[in-house]
């Protein structure tokens, strides 16, 4: 399975490796660990208690600071919770709605159809509470970074002291990862800053593997049904293909060529 | 089509054949139609392009049923499709990678026409058609490309329209003219999505065209010779037909190998994330099949003046050469003098023909890098093999290559083997 997927993306890349090889911007910055996942290759599944895991660590460490504009509640049952679970999960949440009849806006607790509850009211006040660095929407973070989860795993991971010829200026982070390596997100995750539902040890590489995964899935939540349907598409197109030879060969046979 | 027709022995067949002589004419166009017996796969690109582009248009119709082309909400419904949709996620996927294979398909079938002398007399208008069809492909994809309204799209959009600021004069008012305001923004994406919906169909009629054109003259052949004696052609179906049919069936799986499994692959980190008009990307680059024109654009540094005026500034010669790059395939018919088809034939000329596939390969890589040396030089280098391709060594061809001899006939060249 490893292999096959191997060679393919050798051809594919080999094809147009000088096309699409993405330059990368700050030559700096450490290239990101090559991490095992689960979900990777043409068979992998996403881990469902590490879904469940990452999304606790989503919700009490990074949903402090960023949005998740484009998952809704109803997408967790994904992750294996029930619906009950969903609705209990989105009633924690209160958004705005209205107006009502009385052209009043008011307050309604949140249901599974409601989007990621967002921490700012907008994207001016996120900022300004950040020291002006607006904190990306995580949603399609996976995607958007090149060495996808490697990337933000090794960023979650790769907080330390600033070398001695490195000066900081006041809330930037030094990140073995991150371009430039002047980052300003404070490091995310200390050890047992979250307390696992399932008793895992909330280890920092725990838990950035863990929510990696979950955003994996928030980027991708597909891809497990496009590898299952690729498979059987990919059976089909194969055995029509050997009948197309066998044709072939018949049709041809009489025809010196 | 008048002439005599031959009777149809089922009645509403020939009802409607006698009215409308549809059947009459895919009988003579695609059941009895004489064609060379020698095609090697290459032959089978023309269809592929074709497939692949129903599906394109097919899928897109599709897509836009559920997309909006509003500035504020392009984005999240390219995302809505993918998430919430039914199938919206392989609806995107086989339309975006669909371009790529576009690309790759036609890449193919122009080198095929390159190398066998595909677009020498008599068939220059079929030639200059599938220019046409090249230069309306890259429109309708560089269109495209802007409408999920990422930072790669909006930095792409603002890049290439801005190209024609170049233009002497009015130049500025031209874009402005093309973005319907002072910045890439919400009329921009208005009117490329019409005209993303539009091209495909002018697309499609040019096709018909082309496909006309071939029907006239006929297909070229690997020997390039023309077909003489009964002996050298078969009928379309049920040889071309079936080997054609065969390789869809290889492209479709290359095809759902990268829809299914690698939906990413050609596609920039930065056109995930949505355009913001005042956070400019580390670096805006193309796709793939823009990057040796890119390449060709950025290869000229210089402004040439005059007492200090400039009169023909380093933009304007990159604008200019890279448009000319393309124009000049339509020429190619006409600055081609050699009597010999096909590059078998032709030694030098099919060196100088695969020198010119690795140049555009060279030049795609220059196209993905950062304006930085080595890089510039190699480009400028690069630029100039290609258009030296065109304006010297053609020309030299014209007068010194020596042939070597064709074969009497297509049949006597087969049988023989």
């Amino acid at each position: 399975m490893n292999i096959r997927h191997t060679i393919f993306k050798v051809l594919i890349l080999g094809l147009c490796v000088a096309f699409t090889a993405p330059a990368q911007a700050a030559g700096d910055a450490k290239h990101p660990i090559d991490v095992k996942w689960q979900h990777d290759g043409w068979f992998g599944t996403f881990d469902q208690a590490s879904l469940q895991r990452g999304f606790q660590v989503y919700r009490q460490v990074c949903a402090a600071c960023h949005s998740m504009d484009l998952v809704a509640y109803r997408n967790l049952m994904d992750l294996g919770y029930t619906d009950q679970q969903v609705r209990t999960i989105a009633s924690e949440y209160t958004f705005e709605a209205g107006p009502n009849d009385e052209g009043e806006m008011f307050e309604r607790p949140g249901v599974p159809a409601d989007r990621f509850k967002n921490p700012y009211p907008n994207k001016k006040a996120a900022a300004y509470a950040n020291g002006g660095a607006l904190p990306p929407d995580l949603s399609l973070i996976v995607k958007a970074r090149h060495y996808n989860e490697d990337y933000i795993y090794s960023l979650l991971t790769g907080y330390r002291e600033a070398p001695a010829d490195v000066t900081m200026p006041s809330g930037m982070y030094y990140n073995d990862y991150f371009p430039g390596h002047k980052i300003s997100m404070a490091p995310p995750l200390m050890e047992g800053v979250v307390m696992y539902e399932d008793g895992t040890e909330a280890t920092v590489e725990q838990m950035a593997k863990d929510v990696t995964t979950f955003l994996a899935w928030t980027s991708d939540p597909h891809k497990v049904e496009r590898n299952e349907t690729g498979i059987k598409v990919l059976i089909f197109l194969i055995v029509f293909l050997l009948i197309m030879i066998g044709v072939k060969r018949k049709v041809w046979k009489d025809l010196d060529h | 089509m008048a002439g005599p027709r031959e009777k149809f022995d089922n009645p509403v067949v020939e009802w409607i054949d006698s009215r409308l002589p549809l059947f009459t004419m895919i009988q003579k166009e695609y059941g009895v139609f004489p064609t060379p017996r020698n095609f090697n796969y290459f032959w089978s690109f023309g269809g592929m392009a074709m497939l692949t582009l129903v599906i394109m248009i097919l899928s897109g119709v599709f897509l836009a049923m559920s997309y909006v082309p509003h500035a504020d909400m392009a984005f999240n419904s390219v995302e809505r499709i993918v998430r919430d949709v039914n199938f919206g996620w392989l609806l995107r996927s086989i339309h975006m990678n669909g371009a790529s294979m576009f690309f790759i398909v036609v890449y193919i079938h122009m080198f095929r026409g390159l190398y066998y002398g595909s677009y020498k007399a008599p068939r220059e208008i079929l030639w200059m058609l599938g220019v046409a069809i090249f230069l309306l492909m890259m429109a309708t994809a560089f269109i495209g490309y802007v409408l999920p309204w990422s930072q790669m799209s909006g930095w792409g959009a603002t890049v290439i329209t801005s190209l024609f600021s170049a233009v002497p004069l009015v130049g500025d008012g031209i874009v402005t003219w093309l973005w319907g305001g002072f910045s890439v923004g919400n009329p921009t994406l208005n009117r490329f999505f019409a005209l993303h919906f539009l091209l495909p169909f002018v697309i499609a009629g040019v096709v018909a065209l082309h496909v006309w054109a071939l029907h006239i003259t006929g297909s070229n052949n690997p020997l390039g010779i023309e077909p003489k004696k009964k002996d050298d052609t078969i009928p379309f179906h049920p040889y071309y037909t079936i080997k054609d049919s065969l390789a869809i069936v290889v492209f479709m799986i290359v095809y759902a190998a990268i829809v299914f499994f690698y939906p990413d692959i050609f596609v920039h980190a930065d056109h995930f994330v949505e355009f913001n008009a005042l956070v400019t990307p580390a670096q805006i680059v193309p796709e793939w099949y823009f990057l040796p024109f890119y390449a060709i654009l950025r290869a000229f540094t210089f402004d040439i003046g005059l007492f200090g005026t400039v009169l023909l500034s380093a933009k304007l010669q990159g604008v200019i050469a890279m448009f000319g790059s393309i124009i000049v395939l339509f020429f190619l018919p006409f600055m081609d003098r050699s009597p010999v088809r096909s590059a078998r034939f032709r030694p030098l000329y099919r060196i100088a023909l695969i020198l010119l596939v690795v140049d555009l390969f060279i030049l795609g890589y220059v196209g993905a890098q950062h304006a930085e040396e080595p890089y510039i030089t190699i480009g400028q280098l690069a630029t100039a093999y290609y258009f030296a391709f065109f304006f010297v060594i053609i020309p030299l061809l014209n007068k010194f290559e020596k042939p070597k001899p064709l074969p009497n006939s297509i049949s006597e060249a087969v049988l023989s083997k």
